[in-house]
């Protein structure tokens, strides 16, 4: 009887406990998510509001300007509608190519027994860790003599040589693509390249979805090199360089109802399409990474 | 021992010395002898070139016109007095338009920290090579480095363009000599002059010097030390004397005696604008300047607001014009009026007055590029925009500016109908055609753009208090040397 | 036998073909601008208005780095803010996974929490400084909304002026907001990393330390924590390599200038700095000192943490 009243004593104090600790957590997590949203709020106030109303002080309602103000941001000097293209194909395409051949790479080491394999292997995940910006300065050199300035091709093609990525890909490989089924594969007389883009890349996708929007986001929201590379034409700029000259203010454009709908313009959009996919890059990034 | 001691020392000490040897790098071919510390060079880099009056005029008449006319320049001044005041221009979107069957392509570079001069170096470095429609066939370029390209072969003579030198005897002497090489030929024209005024809230001038009127205004800041005893007053009342504490920074720079590099690339600094650092800091600390922000920042043209408390501002009359911006009755580009933008230029709130020193801010250059397809169309321009009387009073009348055109500016400066609606009503034409022919340019250097933003800049850490001013002094040094390699301290 | 092992090989040969594109892409657009970088930075290479001026120079590019372009102070700024970021960001992440994976807690709404805090690591970090700048700028919405909270509460008097609180003028509040958008940024991030890693311990193991009697914290201290660390590894490893890179905040926030005096200014600020001005000698030596920095930590890392191998099978 005694020891039953202190089971029942401990369960409800661990009831209070699990309570208590509910509120707190709910708590903290609501204050974190007002702090991460609250300045795209302010934003979206902002772009609504006419430079005069938004240099008279701040209200949490929004006023009638939002169109006024995109319109004065996309047909303004700087061509951001062509910037946001420019961003989506240099993006996606650097995604594309940075998976494929990472994944190839990493077929290359986890599949074939070869005399360099360890050694290669080796000197990838050693030079895992030479930021881009180490070799920038040569990286443009060689831009500029083989005539690619304000091209695409050396912001996308580079990543075909992804360390990160292939590591990733190469742990997840380990655990879901066994050698019997390459052996099966080989038996029923499949070339190598097809057993590859047939067999091997299913089996990725999930690891490569989860590198892929990561390649995304990292060649999306990439500044330093395409800054360098990207410097003439302002139809041939990526987002953020748009984005980032903005801060250049000169007397020729301080209204600030336009800067909010240029941010705004080069933010909501993003917002709304991985709001419509959170279910699954969330979902994709946690099981991706489970085995990562 | 002893002895290995002292051969390490010794060693030691001579690898000190070659170190602190390297540390302040001579340029090659520099004096050894000139003591470092007191040699400012009086003179500038070289003697003032003369324009050669007597330049043979190129016959281009016979030449045919590329069907492509690329502009370089860093903002939409240009471009706006393009559109609205060249005879047959059509717009075709922000960055295109049309002069005849020549398909005019704008490329537009924000001016600060270079971005404009190094878009366009690496563009003319290639002109040679370029397509004829890929070359650039006209660029503007600025006060503060327009040096940098006058003297090479990059700018075309205005002769070799057709341009007779007796055409242009209207313009003011010196938006010549600043374009002057230094074998006498001239190398670009400028529409405007840019003589600075103090442009002054008539509200609070009313408040709190009870009146408004510019001459009453002078009086208040005839000299800096009345400018001073006016910002205290200010200060009492409630209000800031300038926005920003880089407002006044114009009205010294253009005063100085020894310009910002010396002949053997040495970064210097005129007594003037240590005594605008001494200044600045004394009012900045006693509250009489709002804040520490750079110019054209938000923060800098709040005081256009009508509570936003800044009496006055320095500039010409371009920044009248498009700074101020939202002049009463303006309209957008539909022809509708412009909705009220909180500032008091919208009900013409602002007045203009000489100022404590004269001075001169900007001024923008059109030069024809060596190599352009498009001579009689750029020389067409520059008549057009630097010489016509007509358009260049229609430029006054509307857009608010000051033209380089002495006998018009002279004959408008008594004419009411060309008061400034900014201003209130007021004309300031005769103050500027004044200053106009005060302005002497002969301390400017290729470097300015960078040591005037570096410099601001760096002293904004002393303003704050974050940095002494011999800190703050090495950080300009440090910045304005990584900026320009080939200067040294 | 001898057939099979011949088929052996010449499956093995598609290894050396299936590296060609990483190979090919590694050697020209990496190897070559390391080798020519390293070259670089022993020449005088810059621009003197529309003059290029080259000639050899020894190592004078190194010991100006460390002389008048200040290398220490930077990586002091860069890896200052990076702690003030990255402190905050592991230890919410720890504590929202752990809340998460807690199943006695059974949060509802998990998706929905989820979905915002990743949401800003999807924001460009241009876009995301730019805001950050207008939002904080001395008469921006934060001071407005500052003046109207201290209005709310009677510490300003009515006809009291507000002093707007420069947000780029003190060291403190600039670093602190380099550092918050760093963290805001990738704090979802990692939370999602964690929680994956907390999900795939075997419950029994909770269950077995519960019959033992170890409370909640105990549990997260003894087991959950030392079965992450792979995991924490190659987050702090990638945190600290995206931190050494910092750029894109620091740089539009204080537009390139490091203000205040310098304390935020970053190693690849000053990199930037060196290449927009074409000034490639100093700029190479400064490359080349960062690829030293680089190796350097990401040993420290290696080995403070454990062996490789043990990281390699994370």
């Amino acid at each position: 009887m005694a020891k039953n009243i202190q089971v029942n004593i401990v369960e409800e104090k661990t009831k209070g406990g699990v309570k208590s600790r509910r509120l707190v957590a709910y708590i903290v997590l609501g204050i974190t998510c007002f702090f991460c949203l609250i300045w795209f709020y302010v934003l979206l106030i902002n772009a609504t509001r006419y430079h005069g109303e938004i240099k008279s002080g701040f209200s949490a309602l929004p006023s009638s300007y939002l169109f006024y103000n995109l319109k004065n941001a996309l047909t303004g000097t700087k061509p951001i509608l062509q910037g946001m293209i420019n961003s989506v194909i240099i993006s996606t395409c650097t995604a594309v190519l940075c998976v494929y051949f990472s994944a190839m790479t990493a077929y290359a080491i986890h599949a074939y027994n070869f005399r360099l394999k360890k050694l290669i292997f080796t000197f990838i995940l050693a030079i895992m860790m030479i930021p881009t910006q180490v070799t920038a300065l040569g990286f443009l050199q060689l831009v500029d003599n083989m005539k690619l300035n304000d091209s695409f091709i050396p912001l996308i093609v580079p990543s075909i040589a992804s360390p990160i990525v292939f590591f990733y890909i190469k742990q997840y490989m380990e655990s879901s693509l066994p050698h019997e089924l390459l052996e099966a594969a080989r038996i029923d007389g499949a070339g190598e390249i097809r057993i590859y883009n047939t067999i091997v890349l299913p089996l990725m996708v999930p690891a490569m979805a989860v590198q892929a929007i990561f390649s995304f986001v990292s060649s999306w929201n990439n500044y330093f090199i395409p800054a360098l590379v990207l410097t003439k034409d302002d139809k041939k700029k990526t987002l953020p360089i748009l984005i980032a000259e903005l801060r250049n203010t000169d007397y020729a454009n301080n209204d600030l109802g336009k800067v909010y709908a240029t941010i705004a313009f080069s933010i909501f959009p993003v917002i709304v399409i991985y709001l419509i996919l959170s279910k699954y890059i969330v979902g994709g990034l946690a099981a991706g990474s489970v085995k990562g | 021992m002893k002895k290995r001691l002292l051969a390490l020392s010794m060693a030691m000490i001579m690898a000190v010395g070659s170190l602190a040897g390297c540390g302040d790098d001579k340029p090659a071919g520099g004096d050894p002898t000139q003591a470092p510390a007191d040699n400012k060079t009086e003179a500038t880099p070289t003697e003032k070139p003369v324009l050669n009056e007597d330049v043979e005029v190129v016959d281009i008449s016979e030449e045919e016109e590329g069907k492509v006319l690329n502009i370089y320049c860093w903002n939409e001044e240009f471009k706006s007095r393009l559109e609205d005041h060249y005879p047959g221009y059509s717009k075709t979107d922000a960055t295109h338009g049309k002069i005849g069957d020549i398909e005019v392509v704008w490329n537009i570079t924000a001016n600060q920290d270079n971005a404009y001069q190094n878009n366009l170096d690496e563009t003319l470095l290639k002109q040679a090579d370029a397509a004829a429609d890929d070359k650039i066939d006209l660029f503007l370029v600025e006060a503060d480095y327009a040096l940098k390209y006058v003297d090479t072969e990059y700018t075309m003579p205005v002769t070799d363009l057709g341009i007779d030198l007796k055409e242009l005897s209207t313009q003011y002497k010196y938006t010549q000599d600043v374009m002057t090489s230094s074998d006498g030929t001239l190398k670009g024209v400028s529409w405007q002059g840019c003589p600075g005024v103090l442009i002054y809230s008539r509200a609070i001038a009313k408040e709190v010097l009870g009146s408004d009127d510019p001459a009453d205004v002078q009086a208040a800041v005839k000299d800096w030390d009345t400018y001073k005893a006016t910002a205290a007053d200010m200060k009492k009342a409630g209000y800031f004397m300038t926005a920003t504490t880089n407002d006044t920074f114009r009205t010294f720079s253009n005063n100085v005696s020894i310009p910002w590099v010396n002949a053997d690339k040495k970064v210097q600094i005129d007594d003037n604008i240590k005594k605008w650092v001494d200044d600045t800091k004394e009012m900045f600390d006693a509250g009489e300047i709002k804040s520490s922000a750079d110019l054209w920042s938000a923060d800098w043209n709040s005081g256009f607001q009508r509570d936003g408390k800044v009496f006055c501002y320095f500039g010409p009359a371009w920044m009248i014009n498009f700074s101020m911006g939202n002049a009463p009755g303006s309209v957008d580009e539909d022809g509708n009026p412009k909705p009220d933008d909180g500032t008091i230029t919208f009900e013409g709130g602002w007045g203009a007055t000489e100022g404590p020193q004269g001075f001169f801010w900007g001024g923008t250059w059109i030069c024809a590029a060596t190599g352009t397809d498009n001579k009689a169309t750029v020389a067409d321009i520059m008549r057009k925009l630097t010489v016509d009387k007509d358009i260049m009073l229609d430029i006054v009348a509307k857009d608010s500016d000051f033209v380089n055109n002495q006998p018009a500016m002279e004959e408008a400066a008594t004419n009411d109908a060309y008061a400034f609606p900014v201003l209130g009503g007021q004309n300031p034409l005769a103050m500027f055609a004044n200053g106009a022919k005060n302005i002497a340019l002969d301390k400017i250097t290729a470097y300015d753009q960078g040591c005037n933003e570096e410099f601001q800049k760096a002293m904004k850490d002393y303003f704050d208090g974050n940095a002494d001013y011999e800190t703050a002094l090495e950080n300009f040094y440090a910045k304005i040397t990584a900026k320009y390699p080939a200067l040294s301290k | 036998m001898k057939k099979k092992n011949r088929s052996v090989v010449s499956y093995n040969k598609w290894g050396y073909i299936f590296l060609i594109p990483f190979t090919v892409t590694f050697i020209i657009f990496q190897l070559i601008p390391l080798v020519s970088t390293v070259v670089n930075s022993f020449y005088i290479n810059y621009r003197d208005g529309l003059e290029t001026v080259v000639k050899f120079n020894g190592v004078q590019n190194y010991v100006k780095i460390f002389t008048e372009d200040h290398v220490l102070r930077n990586f002091g700024n860069t890896m200052i803010m990076w702690i003030m970021g990255f402190i905050p960001q592991i230890v919410i992440s720890l504590l929202f996974a752990a809340w998460f994976s807690d199943p006695s807690l059974r949060l509802k709404g998990q998706r929905f929490f989820k979905t915002v805090i990743y949401l800003p690591n999807l924001i460009m970090a241009a876009a995301f400084s730019m805001l950050f700048f207008t939002l904080f700028a001395q008469e921006g919405p934060v001071n407005n909304i500052m003046e109207s909270i201290q209005r709310l509460f009677g510490v300003l008097k009515e006809g009291e002026a507000y002093t707007p609180y420069d947000f780029m003028a003190h060291t403190g509040s600039v670093r602190g907001l380099v550092a918050l958008m760093n963290c805001l940024m990738w704090f979802g991030n990692t939370t999602i990393l964690l929680l994956a890693g907390m999900m795939g311990i075997d419950t029994s193991l909770f269950e077995a330390a519960e019959v033992d009697g170890a409370t909640s914290n105990q549990i997260f201290w003894r087991i959950t924590l030392p079965i992450l660390r792979p995991i924490l590894i190659y987050v702090m490893i990638t945190s600290l390599i995206g931190g050494l890179q910092m750029f894109d905040v620091p740089q539009i926030l204080t537009n390139g200038s490091g203000q205040p005096n310098n304390t935020s200014m970053t190693l690849i600020m000053q990199l930037k700095a060196h290449l927009y001005s074409k000034n490639y000698g100093v700029g190479g030596a400064l490359s080349v000192i960062l690829f030293f920095i680089t190796g350097i930590l990401s040993l420290i890392v290696f080995k403070f943490n454990g062996r490789t191998d043990e990281y390699g099978k994370a």
